[in-house]
């Protein structure tokens, strides 16, 4: 629509373009809603955003090294460390009066830390030093090269003041690399060494896993939710308390009783065995794998996948059904043809719910997935609360977001979001 | 089909019953013929059991008690899509994930009918309708009457021998409603279907149908065709419900020579032809038509009673006048005069006599 008409844009009664009336009338109407808003939108600010926002710039801020070390920096910073030749003894006296602020400042341990994400041993070589260079004057014992390598023969390698270098920006990508299993190395990137290859196993685990127990949840909660909106207002509510049972139970509550299900001395197990469907030396392995994790979250996330469905086919009338019936469909042509594209919208919405919420699934895999049933958020807990490697917690949150981010997009381009409905 | 003189039965309902609850009858005793070709409207106030009928017949309700067969046959035991029967709904359920050729395609697919002859019959039944430019759009695109039609043109698409249709105008204004009640019954009788036509707007039920059936309270009170209807109710709720009428309570004086002398409540005497009373004492409630009081009381049958009345109101309506009295105590009595270039215009307080024919009064129950 345009708002030029052949003699100019429409004007208002009193002359002004009625675009503009129209907009200084809305105003104040905006501005109303902005402030009834307000509140929350400040809370969701500071308690979500904000951390959220800070979190993820740890992700890449290494200002550690800079911060801890400003002089020795500015000193490598001429350093060539392509010639092989360890750095000259400007160098070395920077990093001992840096080394004594830090030291002073029990900073440099937390440096030591640091790096050694990058190069095992610098932890233990901060540390030790830190001890003994506490007796060097920073200007009096100069020259300090010898001096240091003495302390500990690492200051003597060239690969210690090169990784020293390569980790010296205030910005790294250094912790993206080493969530995807790859690291920066003086000689630029690298994979990691086969051992510590995991993260990318554990990335594919994670979206597969979310894949399945997303497909299952179609698969149980369809019938539920076609039950649900098909039965009479009292049943449906019945049926719906059911459904929303599990909410009223602590999620630890139940994923505990799923161990107590799954154990190999579990109720399953003994069942299995009493009724002789299983030997007794070999009984069904349910838990602490990739199966315990998929059947209890399932479980616990079927609700968000009934509900959606629920709503949409709750707006699909029944008359649909026997239209299609009175032209000659059968009960299952009627079916497939006329209601089934209909819940597509309600299958969208809950899958999308559902896959989001076990991408990012914590607890449930932490009880029943032993280590193969982990998934990413297991690691990114490790490295937040054991590690303590929260830059690389970060980067891998940062990828969970993206990929999500990248999921949500596909989807979009493939289903279209407006076919999303939860009511 | 076997069957096909056109006075046999094609549609019947026999002594059949519908419980929902097992507690309520909403259907009781239906009894119900229909020949091959007939235009019938289920014509009632809402909730009385008119759309359970269609479902029963359709196949989507099954009924308590009772049989109803189709062209001779029980068709209790045959399942919805095996019956044949086109239906028209009141919300139109064109499905809205496909295009109307699609609709109108989906019934001959499941027929397992080849691509041409499909293609072929769905621009003939949107040509039946005038529609064909619209094969392509989505039934959202489609204003209230056009999905009207397409519903209309699916139901026929695939060329059923009865054809079911429940208020399907009934959310249309009213010039539209106007259109479709035409298109459709000349439609219905152009190709020959049986149609059972449900509504509760008793205008439709008169200008549709070859014959109406009219419910209440789960029974036909009456079969018969329009002019029957109106002109010879057979109980005062088919009186009143077809129609305007006026009504006067009473008690029978006497019943001679096929004329019922009725005293009414404030003592007035009126003559009226004894439809649903048999003998003196009885209660009753007599029926009659606006248009066929008399105000001029020379134009009566010599001894014919009359009642004073006071005119309340007049209303000029083009082509009647319609004048609002007080009758025997009761200010709601209407009659209808033609706007004639020697009819009286009478005046709020002016004192009237008016009678009427004794036959053109009827005597129902009370
Ligand atoms: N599926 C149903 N379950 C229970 N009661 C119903 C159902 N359908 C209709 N009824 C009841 O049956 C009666 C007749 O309904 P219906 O056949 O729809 O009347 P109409 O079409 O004449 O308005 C109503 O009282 C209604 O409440
Ligand atoms: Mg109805």
């Amino acid at each position: 629509m345009s708002d030029i008409t052949a003699d100019g844009p429409v004007l208002a009664a009193d002359g002004t373009p009625l675009k503009r009336s129209l907009a200084r009338a809305m105003r104040r109407q905006k501005l109303r809603a902005l402030m009834l808003v307000a509140p929350l939108l400040i809370f969701v600010l500071l308690t979500f955003i904000f951390p959220i926002v800070n979190m993820l710039s740890r992700s890449v801020q290494n200002d550690i090294v800079v911060n801890t070390l400003p002089e020795t920096v500015r000193a490598l910073g001429s350093w060539d460390a392509s010639s092989g030749q360890l750095p000259d003894e400007a160098v070395y006296a920077a990093f001992t009066r840096d080394m004594a602020v830090a030291i002073e400042a029990k900073k440099h341990t937390r440096l030591g830390g640091r790096l050694n994400y990058e190069k095992t041993g610098f932890s233990s070589m901060f540390r030790q030093s830190g001890r003994k260079m506490k007796k060097l004057d920073p200007v009096a014992d100069a020259p300090f090269k010898d001096k240091l390598i003495d302390i500990h023969k690492g200051w003597g390698d060239v690969e210690t003041w090169k990784v020293l270098q390569t980790h010296s920006g205030i910005f790294t990508s250094g912790y993206f690399l080493n969530a995807i299993d790859a690291q920066k190395t003086p000689d630029g990137v690298a994979w990691q060494p086969e051992e510590k290859q995991i993260l990318l196993k554990l990335f594919g685990r994670t979206l597969i896993m979310s894949l399945i127990i997303t497909g299952s949840c179609i698969m149980l909660g369809y019938p539920v939710a076609w039950l649900l909106a098909n039965s009479t207002a009292r049943t449906a509510n019945l049926l719906l308390i059911l459904v929303l049972l599990p909410f009223w139970t602590s999620l630890l509550v139940r994923t505990s009783a799923w161990k107590v299900m799954l154990q190999q001395n579990g109720v399953i197990n003994e069942v299995l065995v009493w009724i002789g469907l299983v030997p007794d030396a070999d009984r069904l392995i349910l838990i602490n794998n990739q199966f315990g994790t998929i059947v209890a979250m399932t479980h616990i996330l079927l609700p968000f996948m009934i509900l959606p469905m629920y709503s949409v086919m709750q707006t699909i009338p029944p008359s649909y059904l026997r239209a299609a019936k009175s032209l000659g469909a059968t009960n299952w042509t009627a079916f497939w043809r006329v209601y089934f594209p209909q819940s597509v919208p309600g299958i969208g919405a809950g899958s999308i719910l559902v896959f989001i919420l076990s991408i990012g699934y914590y607890i449930t895999p932490e009880i029943v997935g032993g280590t193969k049933g982990v998934f990413i958020s297991n690691r990114i807990a490790y490295h937040i609360s054991s590690s303590l490697n929260w830059g690389l917690a970060a980067a891998l949150g940062t990828i969970l977001l993206v990929v999500v981010l990248l999921l949500y997009w596909a989807y979009d381009k493939i289903v279209g979001i407006d076919n999303v409905k939860l009511g | 089909m076997a069957n096909s003189t056109s006075d046999a039965a094609f549609v019947e309902f026999e002594r059949v019953q519908k419980s929902y609850d097992g507690v309520n009858l909403v259907v009781k005793d239906l009894n119900l013929s229909m020949p091959k070709g007939e235009f019938l409207t289920m014509l009632g106030p809402s909730g009385s059991g008119k759309t359970t009928c269609l479902m029963m017949l359709a196949g989507f309700e099954t009924a308590t008690h009772g049989d109803i067969r189709l062209d001779g046959v029980s068709i209790n035991n045959i399942p919805p899509h095996k019956r044949g029967i086109g239906m028209v709904f009141q919300n139109y359920a064109l499905f809205p994930h496909m295009t109307v050729a699609e609709n109108l395609s989906f019934p001959l697919e499941v027929r397992k009918i080849g691509k041409s002859e499909r293609e072929e019959k769905v621009m003939r039944a949107l040509g039946m309708v005038q529609m064909q430019d619209f094969a392509g759009r989505r039934p959202t695109q489609l204003s209230g009457g056009q999905q009207q039609r397409i519903a209309l043109s699916r139901a026929l698409v695939f060329e059923p021998e009865l054809v079911l249709m429940d208020e399907p105008l009934g959310a249309l204004d009213k010039q539209l409603r106007e259109t479709l009640q035409f298109e459709i019954t000349n439609l219905a009788h152009e190709l020959g279907i049986t149609t059972v036509y449900v509504t509760h707007d008793q205008t439709e039920a008169l200008t549709m149908s070859d014959r109406v059936a009219v419910f209440d309270d789960g029974r036909i009170q009456q079969l018969a065709p329009p002019d029957q209807l109106y002109e010879e109710p057979e109980n005062s709720f088919v009186a009143q419900f077809i129609g305007e009428n006026n009504t006067l309570e009473g008690v029978v004086k006497e019943i001679k020579g096929g004329v019922a002398l009725v005293q009414l409540d404030n003592g007035d005497l009126i003559d009226a032809k004894p439809v649903n009373v048999t003998e003196a004492g009885q209660r009753t409630r007599v029926s009659i038509r606006p248009e066929r009081v008399e105000m001029d009381p020379t134009r009566l049958q010599e001894g014919a009673h009359t009642l004073k009345a006071e005119v309340l109101e007049f209303i000029y309506m083009g082509d009647i006048f319609r004048t609002r009295l007080r009758v025997a105590g009761k200010d709601d009595f209407v009659i209808k005069t033609r706007n004639a270039p020697d009819q009286v215009r009478l005046k709020p307080g002016q004192q009237i006599e008016i009678g009427w024919l004794a036959e053109d009064c009827r005597a129902l129950d009370a």
